[in-house]
């Protein structure tokens, strides 16, 4: 169960290779977590997660094979990870790939690619789990967004309209689930220095994966709804998103 | 008697982690009876004052007991009432303080529910000298998922010990039979002390309140060093008709309390910060005479001040709050300033915090009062890092000897349990024989391991302390 002062017990994890994933389940081991599924495109990626599991003393971890773009698997994901767990708390939704944004490289296929791991399958999983959070009454789904989606530049247009996409699609479910006991919690990072940006240029306002599960434990603390990682960026954002497209197009990224 | 539509979201009276069930209100032993024959798990609820998550049962069905509010027998020679477990206390008084009597033992509100009172074991300001309510229960009858009990101390008293204080695991109290105690007048008569610092109070309490039934004291969580812990303590005894003046003597036995006001709207922060709790503390504090003896006030000012505020939990905030109430053996008054001080120390302004001593326990496998020192304190949620500091307020009370109350928790570190609780497996085999196949449960009881989801997921071994 989730406690009083927002710390879960059961969890999935979606993407749990991530850097930031496992910073959050670090996190969450030092309060209530007691049991975990594990899923991610290959069961090497999540190796890092299991030990760091097992060193935390965590008394459940499991593992199990998920690939965002097999839309078929995902009811059925759910479903098991239910049955697994008996009540989940909170579900971990971290699946994403940067990908390119630039023209030579990008075609209909890598389109169609980067929009269903960051969008299609993503929102497909949390369909999923808000069925199954909403049967048993309670729960939170908490999904990484991006602040690349609050504002679509051309440096990562694909990555950043996926992220639109399932930032309005999560902002849009956790409305339609008030009343059931089950929350959708929005996570708007900013650059994080990851696996994922490795070789990109560091930008204003970064952070390292552990300072975002900080920023996360704490957004659930308070029981947030959206949560912006370094906080910082809610501010800088509400007017970046009004810049003049002029200036934005030419702003250094 | 069949649950309808979406389910209802339901929290604690701190209003923190609702989560959604079935609403049953059923209005008879039988209905309740049939609603646990049908699939699902399922859970008596009466008035959700308990603080934290211990009526809820997420997925399940509710069975919301307020239905059933009859005072069915009220017998005046033996001072007995019986009635439906969903009658208040609230009713209940009002039909017998007019007639001379008045409950056993009663919380610090009048809204509860007979059949809660008894699943929580409450105790009040006289538990040095009376104990929990369950030292005053001729017997109940206990739907349970194997069929109706009638259990009391007299008969079947394995599952009574395990119905009082077993918050709602054992089955569905449908019905009570409580011994009353017999007053003069609607009328307390009241000693008010004003100490200093903790260990005055401590000290006067210690010596003093064997002398009068009802003993408690508010202590000011927010006063820093020197003044820590200053504290007034209040002592009462229900008066006799001679202590009245004579205008009152027309009608000693009135008794109909008022909300005042009523909190319209949930603000959007918590009015209840640091700097708001001390100026009313101050204030509170200094307006109060050093010393008054022999004050007349009414049964609700003495016993239920905070009823006079309708809903005065939402002035928390969206967020909510918890209380934090433990117990520690006499001995151990150092674990008390220890508490207080971490708390201020974290910024968790508590508006409410009361302190007493509590007699000898009762026999209740899960009851909460043993013979020590009980601090309660509301601590408004969303503060950084409040669970660790909890965590470690647990850690210390556990190593004292002592536990921390179940209706008021919605976060004890499950492991802890045990420890806090040593007769958990008594009560565990006492509770499965009524209810084998663990249809009843809670949003607590899934939280804490117990009741039909023991040890699964209890990582480590009762007094790992490491995080």
């Amino acid at each position: 169960m989730n406690d009083v002062t927002g710390m879960p017990q059961n969890v999935v994890v979606i993407g749990a290779g991530a850097d930031i994933s496992r910073a959050i389940l670090r996190s969450l081991a030092g309060h209530r977590l007691s049991s975990v599924i594990l899923s991610g495109r290959s069961l090497e990626s999540l190796e890092g997660a299991v030990k760091d599991l097992h060193s935390l003393k965590v008394e459940k971890v499991e593992v199990a094979l998920l690939d965002v773009t097999d839309i078929g698997a995902i009811e059925r994901f759910a479903d098991l990870a239910a049955q697994r767990l008996g009540t989940i708390d909170l579900v971990l939704i971290a699946a994403g790939v940067l990908g390119t944004a630039d023209l030579e490289s990008l075609d209909a296929g890598v389109v169609a690619f980067l929009a269903t791991v960051n969008f299609t399958g993503p929102a497909a999983i949390m369909t999923a789990f808000a069925r199954v959070l909403a049967a048993q009454g309670q729960g939170r789904i908490v999904v990484l967004s991006s602040v690349a989606g609050y504002r679509v530049r051309a440096a990562n247009l694909v990555y950043g309209a996926a992220k639109a996409g399932l930032d309005g699609f999560a902002l849009g479910l956790g409305d339609a689930l008030a009343g059931s006991g089950v929350k959708v919690v929005v996570v708007r990072p900013g650059f994080v220095k990851t696996k994922m940006t490795e070789g990109h240029s560091v930008v204003p306002f970064a952070i390292d994966a552990s300072a975002v599960a900080d920023v996360v434990v704490r957004g659930l603390e308070k029981d947030a709804e959206i949560i912006w990682a370094p906080p910082v960026l809610r501010y800088i954002f509400a007017v970046l998103r009004i810049v003049p497209r002029p200036l934005w197009r030419r702003m250094p990224r | 008697m069949t649950p309808t539509g979406r389910g209802r979201l339901l929290a604690g009276w701190g209003r923190a982690c609702a989560s959604a069930a079935f609403v049953a209100v059923p209005g008879s032993a039988e209905e309740v009876a049939d609603l646990l024959a049908q699939p699902g798990k399922h859970l008596a609820r009466g008035l959700g004052r308990s603080y934290g998550d211990a009526a809820q049962c997420a997925g399940g069905t509710v069975i919301d007991c307020t239905a059933m509010d009859r005072i069915v027998e009220l017998d005046h020679s033996s001072c007995t009432v019986k009635v439906q477990a969903g009658c208040s206390l609230d009713s209940l008084l009002r039909v017998i303080v007019p007639r001379g009597l008045f409950v056993p033992v009663t919380p610090g509100t009048r809204h509860v529910t007979v059949g809660g009172a008894v699943a929580s074991d409450v105790h009040g300001k006289n538990h040095h000298r009376d104990g929990t309510v369950s030292a005053h229960v001729a017997n109940l009858e206990l739907a349970t998922p194997t069929g109706p009990i009638l259990c009391g101390p007299e008969q079947d008293n394995e599952l009574f010990w395990a119905t009082a204080g077993g918050m709602g695991l054992t089955g569905v109290i449908t019905e009570a039979t409580l011994r009353l105690v017999p007053i003069e007048t609607s009328r307390m008569v009241v000693d008010t002390v004003k100490t200093a610092d903790l260990d005055s109070c401590m000290a006067f309490m210690s010596e003093q309140d064997a002398a009068h039934r009802y003993s408690v004291a508010w202590v000011d969580s927010l006063a820093r060093g020197r003044n820590l812990g200053r504290s007034l303590i209040t002592m009462g005894d229900h008066a006799r008709a001679e202590d009245l003046p004579t205008k009152m003597r027309a009608d000693p036995l009135g008794f109909s309390p008022r909300q005042l006001l009523k909190v319209p709207v949930t603000p959007p922060v918590s009015l209840l910060n640091p700097l708001t709790v001390a100026a009313f503390n101050e204030a509170w504090y200094r307006k109060a005479p050093k010393q008054r003896t022999g004050q007349l006030e009414s049964l609700s000012t003495f016993f239920h001040p905070l009823d006079g505020v309708g809903d005065w939990n939402v002035l928390y905030g969206p967020r909510g709050f918890t209380q934090y109430q433990f117990v520690v053996p006499f001995g151990a008054e150092e674990v008390v300033r220890r508490v207080l001080e971490k708390l201020s120390s974290a910024r968790a302004a508590s508006f409410l915090v009361v302190l007493k001593r509590f007699g000898p326990a009762g026999k209740g496998h899960l009851s909460f009062p043993s013979e020590g020192w009980t601090l309660a304190l509301d601590v408004p949620l969303g503060i950084r890092g409040l669970s660790v500091v909890l965590d470690d307020l647990d850690e210390i009370v556990a190593e004292a000897g002592g536990r921390v109350y179940l209706s008021k928790d919605g976060r004890l570190r499950p492991e802890l349990m045990e420890v806090m609780y040593p007769r958990l497996e008594e009560w565990n085999e006492v509770r499965s024989r009524v209810d084998p196949k663990a249809v009843l449960a809670s949003d607590m009881g899934r939280r804490l391991s117990i009741g039909g989801h023991s040890s699964s997921s209890r990582r480590r071994p009762a007094g790992a302390g490491a995080r």
